[in-house]
């Protein structure tokens, strides 16, 4: 069994691991963070996004043992203790979720998003952005609302954040 | 209207824990010492098992048990069954089948599941299921509805004849006949409402756990309806009396009706829990959900409607044939029937409706409610006979639907059901006039300028929800009542928690049911909490389907609250030494008419429970009320949507480029949550119309498996979708609601499609409307204009 270590939102962690281990298994199983959700066994449905050294990547196509070494964020290391990010803040203050089960990984897409493409998102760049991330809820409408809010409010906001969640 | 009380946009209270990554699904839940549990399922159609090679995965690394049918046979459990009768027209009842969650000698569908491995982790349970081989003697199957009667088609099961599980008929058929013998004119289609895969984004997941010492189990599953799975479970299947099966259904992530059902995995499970003594788990995989969740629709439908020179309807006929797949699923056999047929008047004055349906067995995944449920394909049916008609008669499809709308309420219609309120010309009026629907010739003719076919449809559909009145179904067949149950329990802090026998699965029920006792008892929304999806914890209730838990849910909560309103008005009579008949409860507080003495709702609540204030001869002490709420008519909610396209004839590629909804849905709780329930409606609705293929080839694999094949509606497929509402409240509940979960998905094909052969010309194409079919039809018009 390889041992991996890396640090997952803001801690480090080591474990002796099967290696086969996808990263969103070690996540949900052995660090018992199991807001990373898994959708799909085709890595289409993005449920599983997570950011792996500041980047996207969906974590049911990676293997833990790629992630050695590596810091990861996931969805429970975004907020600020009960204080949310602005991003989580505006799916909830535009309805952007229902079910909340794509909602992980479409804030950690749009975090993403923000990072690369900076705060001001039209409609039409958001919804080819969601490309990879499905949702069977919303219709994407509030989504899309509420990636473009929440990109603004970013931009607004100066609360210093772990690197990743910036 | 208060910040948080009925018909304002609260922000939702279960939000939090989701936006955080904090929600509890069921694949997120470990029990110490679980064991995982996988399925190998049927490669084939329909195949006699031979012989199961199992030796080998036995006894690999971590393998706990490998079980087969014959296992489960022995262990006498009943049989999986569908919960509504139907009776054909000859007064025979339908034809069920056995469905026992392994199958002993048969297959009968690809992915069904035959035999289940136990073993420590889950990928030692995968890794010995593969090494599993089954000897199969493969039989012909049949997959197409149209195909499934016919003289040589395979027998799928014996019971069954032809294959077909009933023949039933409603409305009055001479009256239609002698309707259609005065026509001036009739309109007839040949359509097919394609066959869907739910796909909720949480795929199905069971946790199974038995307690030997108490002979207790306890199921956590992702289900829409936990006391209905505890009543099959127990009832019918056996696994253990009711009172010794708690079902939890913690957050579940999306079901639209897939999440309603009582499947063979999750018995198994607990059959397994048993027989392993220890807790199982199974987690459904993507690729496992596609062949072993109940698909929606598939129906094969002949429509004709007669009218007078006037453009008056005179009445319609329907033939249908229902694709039930290969095993009645728990509430299959009502969608194609009173789920379906009682919705084909729409929303016009048809003085005679003929309907006959034929349901039968497929080599197929069962097909039970999807979003809607029967009440799509009614919608399909009448508004593409609208849209069909219009075109032939050359007249406004609009003003063809005016001229037909019911003006006067109540209406009862040939086909059962009676309309209670409504207003379909302002619907229609509020949509044309969002859309700019006078405006239409002109981006037609812009759109044209750029190479583009651009054309509009409409969809006026009908809808009945508030499912149901216990008696009215029980005459129809329904083998339960379809009341709701509510209990509102106030603590002596003055805090409530509102138990509820609905079960929210996105539609955010912890809010917009706090709204209601928030309004009712002038207390902060925060200070209520709403339980739901236990069965230890709230008694009984029927789930969340039909869109039903605002127009039933809710009602039963108003109920209870009703009787917390006047046992709390004694005990403010007791406080303030006044006569209970000149209490009144207003904004929170309790005063004496006519004077300016007042008590707060939490000293009322304090004093219910301390009872220093009354003698226990006067009063009870205590305040918690429950309440059974069994509604007294359908809802029917009703609107109006257009749908505007561009159609690249380069390409075959629609773009839905507009997209009007209009919906009179009664009085309305949280604004938000409705618009939100709508735009996912209308995405798969369509979703259903544009992309959603689901493809069986002639062995029965299914073609469309996976996420690469079936084609999910994605952000980028739709523009910002505009929607509003008209208002007639519903007469028939407390609360005026009719009802907006399934709007979207019932209204929207019809839409589209008739926008979709407005944009080409011809009504001659099929949902789903990909690229490809596009673009076949429109090379097929270039070869017929060449050779003409
Ligand atoms: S679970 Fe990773 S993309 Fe679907
Ligand atoms: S909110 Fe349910 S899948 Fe997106």
């Amino acid at each position: 069994m390889p041992a991996v270590s890396m640090t997952v939102n803001g801690t480090p962690v080591t474990a002796d691991i099967d290696p086969r281990t996808l990263l969103v298994q070690f996540l949900r199983e052995h660090l018992r963070l199991t807001g990373t959700h898994v959708g799909c066994d085709t890595s289409q449905c993005g449920a599983c996004v997570v950011h792996v050294n500041g980047e996207a990547v969906k974590s049911c196509a990676m293997l833990a043992v790629q992630a050695d070494g590596a810091e990861v964020l996931t969805i429970e290391g975004v907020a600020q203790g009960d204080t949310l990010h602005p991003m989580q803040e505006a799916f909830r203050d535009n309805h952007g979720l229902q079910c909340g089960f794509c909602t992980p990984g479409m804030i950690m897409t749009a975090l993403d998003m923000v990072r690369r493409l900076g705060p001001v998102l039209d409609d039409h760049t958001i919804r080819e952005e969601l490309e990879g991330n499905l949702c069977r809820c919303t219709g994407y409408h509030n989504i899309v609302k509420s990636i473009a809010a929440g990109a603004r409010a970013m931009a607004a906001d100066d609360t210093p954040r772990r690197a990743a969640a910036e | 209207m208060s910040a948080t009380g009925i018909g304002a946009s609260v922000r939702r209270k279960e939000d939090f824990r989701f936006v955080t990554g904090r929600g509890q699904y069921t694949a997120d839940i470990a029990r110490p010492g679980q064991a995982h549990l996988y399925f190998v399922r049927s490669t084939h159609a329909h195949a006699k098992i031979l012989r199961i090679h199992a030796g080998h995965a036995s006894r690999m690394p971590g393998v706990i048990a490998v079980l087969t049918g014959e296992d489960f046979a022995a262990g006498k459990l009943g049989s999986l069954v569908c919960g509504w009768l139907i009776h054909s027209k000859d007064g025979t009842p339908m034809k069920m089948a056995p469905h026992p969650a392994l199958p002993v000698d048969r297959v009968r569908h690809v992915g069904e599941p035959v035999v289940a491995v136990i073993a420590e982790r889950a990928d030692q349970a995968r890794d010995a299921a593969e090494a599993i081989s089954i000897d199969y003697e493969e039989l012909p199957s049949v997959v197409d509805p149209a195909k499934a009667q016919a003289p040589d088609a395979p027998q799928i099961h014996e019971v069954a004849p032809n294959n077909t599980i009933y023949q039933w008929q409603l409305g009055d058929p001479a009256a239609t006949e002698a309707a259609f013998a005065r026509a001036a004119s009739v309109t007839a289609i040949d359509l097919v409402n394609n066959r869907l895969i739910p796909n909720a984004m949480e795929t199905r997941a069971a946790v199974a756990e038995y307690e030997p010492g108490t002979e207790q189990f306890t199921l956590w599953n992702t289900s829409q309806n936990p006391h209905v799975a505890r009543l099959v479970l127990s009832a019918f299947v056996g696994i253990a009396p009711e009172h010794r099966l708690r079902v939890i259904a913690p957050d579940v992530g999306g079901g639209f009706g897939s999440k309603i059902f009582i499947y063979p995995e999750e018995l198994v499970a607990l059959w397994a829990a048993k027989t392993v003594r220890r807790p199982v788990k199974w987690t459904s995989e993507r690729s496992e959900a596609f062949v072993a969740d109940a698909h929606g629709r598939d129906h094969v439908t002949r429509a004709e409607l007669a009218f007078d020179a006037e453009g008056k309807i005179l009445g319609l006929k329907v033939k249908t044939i229902a694709n039930l797949g290969a095993f009645m699923s728990t509430f299959s056999s009502s969608v194609p029937t009173y789920l379906y047929a009682t919705l084909l008047s729409g929303q016009y004055d048809i003085p005679a409706i003929f309907c006959e349906v034929d349901a039968v067995y497929t080599n197929t995944v069962p097909v039970d409610a999807y979003r809607g449920a029967g009440r799509p394909e009614a919608t399909f049916v009448v508004e593409r006979l609208m849209e069909v008609s219009a075109r032939r008669l050359g007249v406004d499809p609009a003003e063809l639907r005016r001229k037909n709308f019911v003006k006067n309420f109540p209406h009862q219609t040939p086909v059962i059901m009676n309309y209670d309120a409504g207003d379909y010309a302002a619907s229609l009026d509020k949509a044309l006039a969002l859309a700019d629907y006078a405006g239409f010739p002109q981006r037609k003719r812009e759109a044209a300028g750029r190479g583009k076919l651009r054309g509009i449809g409409l969809s006026a559909y009908i809808e009945a929800c508030g499912i149901a009145p216990s008696q009215a179904v029980g005459s129809l067949g329904a083998g339960v009542g379809l009341w709701e149950s509510a209990e509102v329990r106030v603590n002596p802090t003055g805090t409530v928690e509102v138990l509820t026998g609905s079960h929210s699965h996105g539609q955010g029920h912890e809010t917009t049911f706090a709204q209601l006792v928030s309004h009712r008892l002038g207390i902060p929304i925060d200070n209520i909490a709403v339980v739901h999806g236990d069965t230890d914890k709230v008694q009984f209730g029927m789930g969340t389907y039909g869109s039903r838990s605002g127009a039933v849910g809710m009602s039963a909560i108003s109920k209870a609250l009703d009787k917390v309103e006047t046992k709390a008005k004694k005990v403010a009579a007791h406080l303030m030494e006044a006569s209970e008949a000149d209490i009144v409860f207003e904004d929170g507080k309790f005063t004496v008419a006519g004077t300016d003495k007042a008590v707060t709702f939490g000293e009322v609540a304090l004093n219910a429970y301390i009872a220093h204030k009354f003698s226990g001869a006067e009063l009870e002490p205590g305040l918690k009320e429950g309440a059974f709420y069994d509604p007294v008519n359908f809802t029917f909610p009703a609107g109006c949507h257009v749908c505007e396209v561009e159609i690249d004839p380069e390409t075959g590629r629609t773009d839905v480029v507009n997209f009007t909804a209009v919906d009179d849905f009664g009085n309305v709780i949280n604004p938000m949550i409705v618009e939100g329930q709508v735009h996912g409606g209308i995405v798969q609705g369509i979703g259903q119309a544009l992309m959603e293929a689901c493809v069986y080839d002639e062995s029965g694999q299914l073609v469309t498996g996976s996420y690469n094949d079936y084609r999910m509606p994605r952000a980028g497929d739709f523009p910002p979708l505009v929607v509003d509402t008209t208002v007639t409240p519903c007469p028939s509940n407390p609360l005026g609601i009719k009802g907006c979960g399934e709007a979207g998905a019932i209204a929207a094909p019809a839409a589209v499609m008739n926008a979709v052969t407005d944009a080409l010309g011809t009504e001659d194409i099929a949902m789903p409307a990909t690229p490809l079919a596009v673009w076949t039809v429109l090379q097929r018009q270039a070869h017929r204009e060449a050779a003409e």
